[in-house]
């Protein structure tokens, strides 16, 4: 650093911007997380300690409404409606981890691959061809898929979530294939190559760190989408089997009292609800994040 | 308020949420039709006292100050946008850097222009296809008839700045504001359009701020020049009294710094810190009158360069000699063409990037490729690298054939050749730390990380960089150190030959001596063969013993520096000579 100290100053004050711009964390995010927060501990607290015992039935103390004894009040059954969230809580999580854990770790590496062969003239055509299979498999929706793995293997939360995430692959996919090239085209992998790097070296230490931003983004939306297609499904009653409790399945069973006791449909909806709109909002917040044009501002 | 056209009053701008302003008190005043230059580096805060001037700062800003403009009732940092947007336009208008970015690409030219007529509704409507033609006529437009109905991407960058200065002067503005319109563009089309600029503001009677780096530029365009450096102004002047006699210390290193003609005691260019020592540019029509004070080494006249030269045991003697051993690089008769159009359209013929180009480089040898965009120099780059492969043609490295070498040859090329690339902000990974990008190279090779370390260490204390920098990321950087890391990473596994991709031109006119003076050492001390490409000429003729001309994908001259500088036999090259802005040059033409 031969400059002038007083001439590299200016450099500096941009820099300093551009730190209290990273820190300053944007609404949706905040109430995301915060969401997000809640569900992950109602799953946690299950485990140590829940107010009843999720298969203790009691036959005076059905269909009841809230009261200081059953908070979120009863079913049929007479089983606590808390409990069954909370443990439902559980369910939700390991399908929406399992899920997207198998469409990051299987997507991922199909774009980059993708993205890198369509470099070389003998890789084009094997691009394409990865990109086409990527393509068919998104004309597959979810809930079809997870039918027909519920009819070739038995209907249960394994299949299902397999099914989830398969069907979520095609996404991660795409987002890695653009993000590839996007970095493959920049200066500092032409630089990298000038210095002999190979292409699966260039892929892990350049584009993987370069693209771990949008994956994460994709990976909250993914998520969202996830608890979502999980409720659907036992809803339908090809996913999570009785008696684990599942918050798709309370809503199916909550069906036939909805006239009489409707509190009963409630507090599941309501608790997917914010499950998604929580992964959903935290994915909005990171994308605000992580784009360019947003950190460019902020850099005057 | 006076009868000044444009008012600033102790204008202070600070960013939401930061303490310390990043502009602070900045007055100026700007007299009917008055043309007036704004200089100053990146971040010194020009770009943003001309969007405040035109009411169009950021809101994250917070803005103190007055600024007035005749025909304006009010402060325009406190005006409503409705009152505003009536104020742009007729008022004071803006030409931007970037043309491309600047135009809507889905709308032809005419109907732009036809706009910005019909929003301010001065221009009666079935006027407005006739005052377009007279518009694209008075900013020369070539055929202006059908240029109305041409896209954005049709025109070349210095139509595309044609088309924003008539959008611009439209509505007969009092104030233009110009922001780096050239910087982007060729140096022959630079010069027209700052030839045009000056002919239209004049014609319309109208003021101008323009806001560039370079000096030579100001010189050419203004009458009076005001100097901003971060984020305040410390000088104003005429310009012929900020180039001969500048009062800050920041304006005269500017102004040392910007003149590659001049080095100081040790043949180096000056730096803001040298630039105590300099004793101004010299005056090419009068030489004796304007050389001034002069340093005792000073050899400087410019018409007689052999004087710089010739005692410089390095560059030029040492090359000639070396041309009789057999050349390190040889490209012969090398053509690259593009296959343009997708799968199934097939329109255009394929573009000639490059057209049976031959030359050679020896050992030793500093090689400057000129050329305006698209004459196909980067692509030569490319192809002797590797990184890219002729259509026809042969380039041999060392003895290495290139355009049909293997994998494993072409590593053994790139442990020999290195590429410094043209923009340090794109060409250094933002996720890496630098000790890992400088080492890069060597990872590659296989070496021990304790060795690399040691070796990454040695070569960052080469380019004047702190060890402390290792750990850091290159955003924490300016650009000047962004340049040097990347010089380093280079050269840290000793290459015999340095290739270096316009490695100036994204930096500002006082880091960029630091930097040249780095090369010019770095490439004494390890021995380096250089080929540098630049569009600047006179960055070439302060670094380079030959320098090949390049046009359209062929060469058009070649031979020693001095030779093409002093006798370029070309149309061509003269007219690129002719039109590379000189501070001696502009300044015998001031008024």
């Amino acid at each position: 650093m031969s400059g002038n100290p007083s001439i590299t100053s200016a450099g500096g004050t941009t820099t300093d911007q551009r730190r209290r711009t990273k820190l300053r964390l944007n609404a949706s995010m905040v109430i995301g997380a915060v969401l997000i927060l809640l569900i992950v501990a109602l799953a946690l607290v299950s485990f140590v300690w829940t107010p009843y015992d999720p298969s203790a039935v009691d036959p005076v103390a059905r269909l009841q409404s809230s009261s200081t004894e059953h908070l979120l009040g009863t079913d049929k059954f007479g089983r606590d409606t808390l409990t069954w969230i909370m443990y439902g809580a559980r369910i939700t999580l390991m399908v929406g981890i399992v899920a997207v854990g198998i469409a990051v770790l299987i997507g991922t590496p199909i774009g980059i691959i993708a993205a890198v062969f369509a470099q070389y003239p003998w890789g084009v055509w094997l691009s394409a061809v990865i990109m086409r299979a990527n393509d068919i498999l998104l004309a597959f929706p979810a809930l079809l898929l997870a039918i027909v793995f519920a009819a070739v293997f038995s209907p249960g939360t394994g299949p299902a979530m397999v099914a989830v995430g398969i069907a979520a692959i095609p996404g991660f996919a795409r987002v890695a294939r653009s993000g590839t090239m996007q970095v493959l085209g920049s200066e500092y992998v032409r630089a990298a190559k000038a210095s002999n790097r190979s292409a699966p070296a260039i892929a892990i230490v350049h584009v993987l760190p370069n693209i771990a931003s949008m994956v994460i983004v994709q990976a909250s939306v993914a998520f969202a989408i996830s608890v979502l297609a999980e409720a659907g499904l036992s809803f339908l009653g090809l996913g999570t089997q009785a008696p684990v409790p599942s918050w798709g399945r309370m809503l199916q069973e909550s069906q036939q009292f909805l006239s009489t006791q409707p509190e009963l449909a409630l507090w599941p909806g309501l608790f997917i609800a914010l499950a998604v709109l929580g992964f959903n909002l935290f994915g909005d917040g990171l994308r605000d994040r992580f784009d360019p044009k947003m950190e460019a501002r902020g850099n005057v | 308020m006076s009868e000044n056209l444009l008012e600033v009053r102790d204008l202070t701008i600070t960013p939401a949420g930061a303490e310390a302003p990043v502009l602070h008190d900045v007055s100026l005043s700007l007299s009917p039709g008055e043309r007036v230059g704004l200089i100053g580096e990146s971040g010194s805060g020009k770009s943003l006292t001309a969007q405040a001037v035109m009411g169009l700062l950021p809101e994250e800003l917070r803005s103190d100050g007055t600024v007035s403009l005749q025909g304006f009732a009010g402060n325009i940092l406190e005006a409503k946008e409705k009152t505003l947007a009536r104020m742009r336009s007729d008022l004071a208008s803006m030409v931007f850097q970037e043309p491309m970015s600047a135009l809507n690409p889905l709308m032809r030219i005419g109907d732009q222009i036809a706009e910005v007529l019909r929003i301010h509704g001065d221009v009666a409507r079935r006027d407005i296809p006739g005052r377009v033609l007279d518009l694209l006529t008075s900013v020369h437009m070539p055929a202006p008839e059908s240029a109305r109905y041409a896209y954005p991407h049709q025109m070349s960058g210095g139509q595309r700045q044609r088309v924003m200065l008539a959008i611009a002067l439209a509505n007969s503005p009092r104030l233009l504001i110009c922001d780096e319109p050239t910087t982007a563009l060729d140096v022959t089309v630079q010069k027209h359009m700052l030839e045009l600029i000056t002919e239209r503001v004049s014609a319309v009677q109208a003021g101008l701020l323009f806001i560039t780096h370079d000096l030579a530029v100001v010189a050419e365009v203004c009458e009076r020049v005001i100097v901003m450096y971060a984020g305040r102004i410390v000088e104003t002047g005429s310009v012929k009294q900020i180039f001969t006699d500048p009062q800050h210390e920041y304006t005269r290193g500017l102004l040392a710094s910007s003149d590659l003609e001049a080095t100081d005691a040790h043949r180096k260019l000056f730096s803001l810190k040298t630039a105590r020592s300099y004793a101004g540019p010299i005056d090419e029509a009068e030489p004796a009158a304007a050389t001034g004070p002069v340093v005792a080494d000073e050899p400087g006249d410019v018409r007689v360069p052999t004087d710089v030269r010739e005692p410089v045991p390095t560059s030029a003697g040492e090359a000639h000699e070396a041309v009789h051993s057999p050349p390190l690089i040889d490209v012969s008769g090398v053509s690259k063409h593009f296959r343009s159009g997708g799968l199934l359209l097939r329109r255009r013929s394929p573009v000639r990037a490059l057209d049976d180009i031959s030359f050679s480089v020896a050992s030793g040898q500093r090689l400057g490729i000129v050329g305006e965009s698209g004459s196909g120099k980067s692509t030569i780059l490319n192809i002797l690298s590797g990184l890219d492969r002729p259509t026809s043609g042969h380039v041999r490295v060392g003895d290495i054939r290139v355009e049909s070498a293997s994998s494993s040859a072409l590593r053994t090329l790139r442990e020999d050749l290195q590429i410094v690339f043209q923009d340090p902000f794109a060409s250094l990974d933002p996720r890496m730390r630098v000790e890992d990008i400088v080492s890069e190279p060597l990872i590659a090779r296989g070496m021990a990380r304790d060795e690399r370390l040691s070796r990454v260490q040695e070569m960052l204390l080469a380019v004047d960089l702190d060890t402390k920098a290792m750990r850091r990321y290159p955003h924490q950087f300016s650009g000047g150190q962004r340049q040097r890391i990347s010089i380093a990473r280079a050269l840290v596994t000793r290459p015999q030959i340095l290739v270096a991709d316009e490695p100036v031109s994204a930096l500002d006119v006082s880091v960029r001596a630091q930097v040249l003076n780095l090369l010019t050492d770095l490439v004494d001390d390890y021995a380096l063969t250089l080929l540098f490409v630049s569009h600047d000429l006179g960055v070439v003729k302060h670094l380079c013993s030959d320098v090949i001309v390049m046009k359209d994908g062929h060469i058009v001259e070649s031979g020693s520096t001095e030779d093409i500088y002093a006798h370029p036999r070309e149309d061509y090259t003269r007219s690129l000579i002719a039109a590379t802005p000189s501070l001696a040059g502009a300044l015998a033409s001031a008024p």
